[in-house]
């Protein structure tokens, strides 16, 4: 008897120590992937920014002063040289000068670099909710002085910061890819878990469901139905509405690879052995299957993140995503449309860039996940 | 003896390429399957791939449908129980009973399971017990089957095919069965390996007093585990006997066949090759009329070509064949050459 409950001891200490785990391993190749871990961290980064949105966004993106329409970027320094040659450290813009374009006879903003506007770190600012709950009332830069101008990446056509639109934009472009591929997670896994697990007929009807949805031009599909949303939504209703609506389309994408799974692991001799064991469906699949593809179904939602934004970006700079109050990428790229604005105000690109370098950090991301999931691959 | 199970009259018909618009058709997998086990024999079924051995097993245990017939399970004595008239739900409490052991020992454990997870498992659907005394079942069965108890918390990635086996047998037997369907238990394994199988598979029949429908292509396996050997061929059963009678003389010139490749493990032994076997198994889709067999049998006869044998008794005996001429022809055993039998052989394995 002693014996024995020693060895269930034994036993029992055994089944603790985490062993190496399926996603200890898929880890572990993700890591070999050094371009995937890089852009790891860049999306994590982005996903920071837009988490802390108000605190470091030095000015409320939607405050506008006539006085700085398209002020260029005054960028943030550190260290100048005084007249005396000794060397003043810390934190400073350059304030604005107004000059007259003696061909265009027109009113330009330049940097007037003998004027230094002195910055702070941890400024003191008006109180404010963090990610709509944390009250504060500092921000993490702004300058000492609050009518000297802070316009670190410029100001747009009203004067608006470029910097504070461009961190609040990130909040509503990166989650518009976030909600919408969880939504399309949801439909994907149910229709296609269910296509893939009773096969048969209901099975041939979602798939040409599926086929019909992605032969259609997606611009136009999602024009039509971005157009058909009434115009008197608040700002949060035509968020979702957006979202549904990239949806619609995504989770075709995400339906097929969980069909693709379940029609292959259903043959498997485990989920037979479960089913002889007379586990119901819900365990077979929740215990059974689901677990032994989560990884793919992780990559394969982190692959979908980056069109989403694509798409939402897309349809807000043509003018039918997301309407002027909320700032996303793609409302603030619509500002860069004409080639004027961009001649005189180059900066205006810069949502531009964030969008290829997220989805080209996304896309390594995933691919990574991917190879790091399938226990095949190289 | 008792009667454990009978099957009546069984038939399995397969649908392929049911189109919108194209006619179906069909394969007929089983046809008319008659079969009685006995409680404590190891019945064993042998056949060439496709000869629809599985599915007989598969449908037994109701993995799958049966098109015709009945599956009659009797737990007791005057008890019986029509298996395959019952519902998913009605059927969960015979599923103790009647477990399985898996051919493929890489994929009949979830890899993303523990071992002891997997034990587990047919127990915690059961809800036959709890915490400790969950625990304790699963180690010792698992003991029983050979697998140290420290390796509980491991995958099954970090196992051996055999050893894996034994952890499909396991999850098997830890429900206490009465019967065990083992469908090419140990043909993924290696020689040596099978035979340590083997004999774990004749010593758990002894302790819990089992009764095995074990499913083998390899005869040497067959005459060494199994008390009584059906035969079937293209869906049909052509011989059903004791192991010793139809190894020593078989009654359908298909048996013949089979026994007739039986490797011989010695070169000074060898068999002349006396015949070629004719022809391909003809397609499941596409079947000859009359005897099943009579495409490739070296006998056949005009009335094999037209008339269906049935399966009968061959002189009031234990043995069953399928054959029109199963009186009278004079097919070869096993144990023809001279002193060394098939059965010492298998031993000698």
């Amino acid at each position: 008897m002693a014996v024995e409950t020693m060895q269930l001891e034994v036993a029992r200490t055994a089944a603790r120590p985490v062993r190496e785990s399926q996603f200890g391993l898929m880890w572990r190749r993700f890591k070999r992937h050094k371009l995937a871990v890089v852009s790891l961290w860049i999306v994590g980064a982005f996903y920071l920014v837009a988490i802390l949105a108000e605190f470091l966004a030095p000015l409320d993106p939607s405050a506008y002063s006539a006085r700085y329409t398209y002020a260029p970027p005054q960028g943030l320094h550190f260290f100048a040289q005084e007249e005396d040659g000794s060397w003043h450290v810390g934190p400073y813009v350059y304030g604005y000068k107004t000059e007259i374009d003696p061909v265009a006879l027109r009113r330009t903003f330049v940097i007037d670099e003998e004027v230094r506007l002195p910055v702070r770190f941890f400024a003191p600012s008006e109180p404010y909710l963090l990610a709509g709950f944390i009250p504060l009332s500092v921000k993490l830069v702004g300058v000492e002085n609050p009518r000297d101008p802070l316009y670190i990446m410029g100001a747009d056509r009203l004067g608006r910061d470029l910097l504070s639109r461009l961190i609040h934009g990130t909040r509503i472009s990166l989650s518009i890819g976030l909600a919408g591929v969880t939504l399309s997670l949801f439909f994907g896994i149910v229709i296609g878990g269910f296509a893939g697990y009773y096969g048969g007929w209901f099975d041939s009807a979602v798939m040409r469901v599926v086929e019909f949805i992605r032969s259609m031009p997606t611009i136009p599909l999602w024009l039509g139905l971005a157009a058909a949303l009434p115009r008197d939504w608040s700002a949060l209703q035509t968020y979702f509405a957006i979202t549904l609506i990239l949806s619609l389309i995504g989770w075709t994408e995400l339906a097929r690879v969980v069909r693709g799974r379940f029609l292959s692991l259903r043959t498997e001799d485990f989920v037979t052995a479960a089913r002889l064991d007379g586990a119901s469906d819900w365990r077979i699949v929740t215990r059974h299957m689901v677990p032994s593809f989560t990884s793919h179904i992780i990559a394969a939602a982190t692959l979908a993140v980056p069109g989403m934004i694509l798409a939402e970006t897309a349809l807000s700079f043509l003018g039918l995503g997301l309407q002027a109050p909320i700032v996303s990428w793609g409302t603030l790229l619509q500002d860069a449309q004409n080639i004027r604005t961009l001649a005189s105000a180059p900066w205006l690109l810069a949502p531009g860039l964030c969008v290829v370098v997220v989805i080209l950090s996304m896309n390594f991301f995933g691919d990574g996940l991917r190879d790091a999931a399938d226990p095949h691959g190289r | 003896m008792s009667r454990l199970l009978s099957v009546e009259n069984l038939s399995k018909q397969f649908t392929l390429g049911s189109g919108l618009w194209g006619k179906e058709r069909r394969l007929d997998a089983l046809t008319e399957i008659n079969l009685e086990v006995e409680a404590g024999e190891t019945l064993a079924i042998v056949g060439e791939s496709g000869c629809g051995k599985t599915t007989l097993g598969r449908c037994i245990i109701a993995a799958q449908p049966v098109t015709e017939g009945r599956v009659v399970y009797h737990p007791k004595a005057g008890q019986s129980v029509e298996l395959t008239a019952l519902s998913k739900r009605e059927i969960k409490p015979w599923r103790q009973d009647i477990r399985m052991i898996f051919q493929d020992p890489m994929s009949s454990l979830n890899p993303n399971m523990r071992v002891f997870d997997i034990v587990a498992e047919p127990l915690r659907i059961h809800k036959i017990c709890k915490r400790r005394e969950l625990e304790e079942r699963v180690i010792s069965t698992l003991e029983k089957v050979g697998i140290p108890a420290e390796a509980v918390g491991r995958f099954p990635h970090a196992f051996s095919g055999g050893q894996r086996q034994r952890i499909g047998i396991a999850r098997a037997l830890v429900l206490d069965p009465k019967l065990v369907i083992a469908d090419e238990a140990v043909s993924a394994l290696d020689v040596s390996i099978q035979a340590q199988v083997l004999n774990l598979l004749e010593d758990l029949k002894a302790e819990f007093g089992l009764t095995y429908i074990f499913i083998s292509h390899d005869l040497g396996v067959v005459n060494y585990i199994a008390d009584r050997v059906v035969v079937m061929y293209l869906g049909h059963v052509v011989e059903n006997a004791p192991t010793e009678m139809l190894f020593e003389r078989p009654r359908h010139p298909y048996t013949e066949l089979l026994l007739e490749a039986l490797p011989i493990a010695d070169p000074t032994r060898r068999k002349p090759r006396k015949s070629e076997v004719r022809g391909e198994i003809p397609y499941l889709g596409n079947r000859p009329t009359g005897c099943p067999f009579h495409t490739r049998c070296r006998y056949a006869q005009e009335i094999c070509r037209s008339d269906k044998p049935a399966l009968r008794s061959i002189n009031g005996t234990a043995q069953q064949a399928a054959c029109h001429f199963a009186e009278t022809l004079d097919l070869k055993g096993a144990y023809e050459d001279a002193g060394h039998s098939a059965r010492e052989m298998a031993h000698a394995q």
